[in-house]
């Protein structure tokens, strides 16, 4: 009795795990249908990834099949395999991240001068428009445009008198090709996101700046780029976080499975999906996989670190 | 602050002046950014202008910005047979408004409980939640577990539930509601409401414009799905999605000559080209339509989760 009651003292205190769970019950429970989703279709599958120690065979399932240490990630390496998937998605992003954030800037400043409202947000309107389509339409337009019997491009260019290279056999072009379909997608979506960082800055400034008498380079020079600056660069550090990670969807409906292209085409996801649904290599394929979650991880803390040295405001967490 | 220093030691020196830098860079940017939106319309005219050519015309002289001739066969070929199209339709329509609805509920209850500050386990949730969009296990695990555990090949809940929530929708959503006084919850526990009850009563309906955007968010992905379906649903799947469908009339010829199968027409006659154009006309069309209206609620959402999604 005498103890229940000392508990009892305690627990007034600093109440117990059950009965905090008891107070917030009807919260925790908001939360179930969340946690139950994360918990069935992103942490179930995590003891799967070791299949990629294994030799897998479908009927045996992944726990069942012989177990191989580190053999597939081996010859990933030996191959050579895992060196050209690394190279292609990197540059892939790196040309992505500052292309994009060049042309994304250029294109926020630019509609920040401009006095037309009607003009800005008809402009921001008609920009933001492809963000909106799949990229499966995204592959037919590439199509209309390049295919080489009936392409608008093709014909434009034998219209010239020059020669058309048959674009799909010709891996050298598709770096180009993807960046530029990339920048056509998703300039708009950046543009619209430092033109908000733009419109929320302190106008006071730029009104002083223009009493004062600067003219518009100077205010963009000296007003507009630093006020961004730590935006651009968390935006960026966090896009590096990011390097190991590949639009997939633009990828594989621009090259599908037209092996001619690989070489400069493949990357991590591309090579994943293709090795899993089409050679059925399910060891070899979550091999790449893991070692893409594994270093993506270890990036993405390295450059959150370094946003938190910057402003711990902007870091994740 | 050294910049702003600079800035106005500078400004001081610059008198004032008519400013010819200011009419360079309007007229610049009229320029560079008229040319740059007609090059972000131009594509989908194109595939207007195609999907209405005859296919004759296109073997000529290619897909033109206007068809030299005007016609409606894919359109009527389409027509003929719609079975695979209004399957595709009521599938993607079925599967966007069902996937919407519970997905807008989650995840707007679960970013209401997160955002309490006197919730003690909100760190701990918003962790576990955001801890998955940092590491996962790779697609293999994720697809044996679709197919070999949870049985799901071939049924369209494969691609209703994993697209309804993700780490970045449940954190803009918290963004949206930490704007909301946290005056509202109080004075609902004041009366004696429960914690569900005053979500439901007191702060869904101050959250119309934050529903707006994440519900256009998640209509979008449902919209635009082709990626599950390509993963789980295999050919005894009689209705696709319809962006699946378009994939398939895209890329397998068989499929193409199946979306206008019983319309009678012969194989080598079939308007491949325009057929394609049509059908991607009739499949991404109402977002085309929709897209002038709901484009500010996008903006909105940007402008809350941007830089800290």
């Amino acid at each position: 009795m005498q103890k229940a009651a000392q508990q009892k003292v305690i627990n007034y205190r600093k109440p117990s795990v059950g009965r905090t769970i008891v107070q917030n019950k009807t919260l925790i429970l908001m939360c179930l249908p969340a946690i139950l989703f994360f918990l069935v279709f992103s942490y179930l599958p995590m003891p799967g990834a070791y299949i990629a120690f294994t030799n897998f065979q479908y009927n045996k399932g992944i726990f069942a099949s012989p177990f191989v240490g580190l053999k597939n990630f081996q010859f990933l390496f030996i191959s050579g395999q895992l060196g050209l998937l690394l190279k292609n998605t990197v540059l892939y992003n790196l040309a992505f991240i500052v292309c994009g954030n060049i042309l994304q800037l250029a294109f926020a400043i630019m509609l920040n001068e401009v006095a037309c409202k009607g003009y800005k947000k008809l402009a921001q309107s008609i920009m933001f428009l492809p963000y909106f389509i799949s990229d499966v339409l995204v592959s037919l337009l590439v199509y209309n445009m390049l295919n080489y019997d009936y392409g608008f491009i093709s014909h434009l260019v034998r219209s010239l008198g020059m020669e058309m290279p048959k674009v799909y056999q010709n891996a050298g072009a598709w770096p180009f090709i993807i960046v530029l379909v990339h920048l056509w997608k998703s300039t708009g979506y950046g543009t619209v996101v430092y033109f908000a960082a733009i419109t929320g800055m302190d106008s006071s400034m730029m009104e002083a700046a223009q009493i004062d008498g600067a003219n518009a380079w100077q205010r963009i020079r000296y007003i507009t780029l630093p006020t961004l600056k730590p935006t651009v660069i968390i935006l960026f550090l966090f896009a590096i976080g990011g390097i190991l990670k590949g639009n997939f969807g633009l990828f594989y409906n621009l090259v599908g499975n037209n092996s001619m292209l690989f070489k400069t085409t493949d990357i991590i996801e591309t090579y994943v999906y293709r090795s899993m649904m089409n050679s059925f290599n399910f060891s070899q394929s979550s091999a790449v996989g893991l070692f893409q979650s594994v270093v993506g991880f270890f990036i993405v803390l390295g450059a959150n670190a370094f946003v938190k040295h910057l402003d711990p405001d902007y870091a994740l967490f | 602050m050294t910049e702003k220093i600079h800035a106005e030691h500078l400004m001081h020196t610059t008198h004032i002046r008519k400013d010819k830098s200011q009419i360079i860079i309007n007229v610049l940017t009229y320029i560079l950014v008229t040319i740059f939106c007609i090059v972000c319309i131009m594509p989908f005219w194109m595939i207007i202008a195609s999907s209405f050519a005859t296919e004759e015309s296109i073997r000529r002289s290619g897909f033109t910005l206007w068809p030299s001739d005007y016609s409606t066969f894919s359109y009527e070929l389409l027509f003929r047979s719609p079975d695979q199209m209004i399957g595709a339709y009521a599938v993607t329509v079925g599967l966007t408004l069902v996937g919407t609805l519970i997905g807008l509920f989650i995840v707007s209850m679960t970013g209401y409980a997160l955002q309490r500050r006197d919730f003690p386990y909100r760190n701990g949730i918003m962790f576990y939640i955001y801890f998955t969009s940092l590491f996962s296990a790779g697609l293999v695990p994720f697809y044996l577990l679709m197919v070999q555990y949870l049985n799901l090949r071939d049924s369209y809940f494969a691609i209703l539930l994993p697209l309804l929530m993700s780490p970045w929708l449940i954190v803009l959503m918290k963004n949206f509601v930490k704007a909301i006084p946290h005056e509202i919850t109080e004075s609902g526990k004041i009366d004696g409401a429960g914690d569900f009850r005053i979500f439901y009563s007191l702060i869904l309906p101050n959250l119309k414009p934050a529903l707006a955007t994440i519900g256009l968010f998640l209509a979008l992905s449902y919209w635009n799905e082709w990626y599950y379906s390509s993963l789980f649903l295999t050919t005894k799947v009689e209705y696709r999605p319809l962006q699946y469908h378009l994939y398939n009339v895209i890329n397998k010829v068989a499929s193409l000559k199946n979306s206008v199968a019983g319309s009678n027409v012969v194989i080598t006659d079939l308007p491949g080209e325009t057929l394609k154009m049509a059908t991607a006309v009739i499949a991404t069309g109402p977002i085309i339509l929709l897209y002038p209206f709901v484009q500010k609620y996008f903006v909105a959402g940007l402008t809350v989760g941007a830089v800290k999604g």
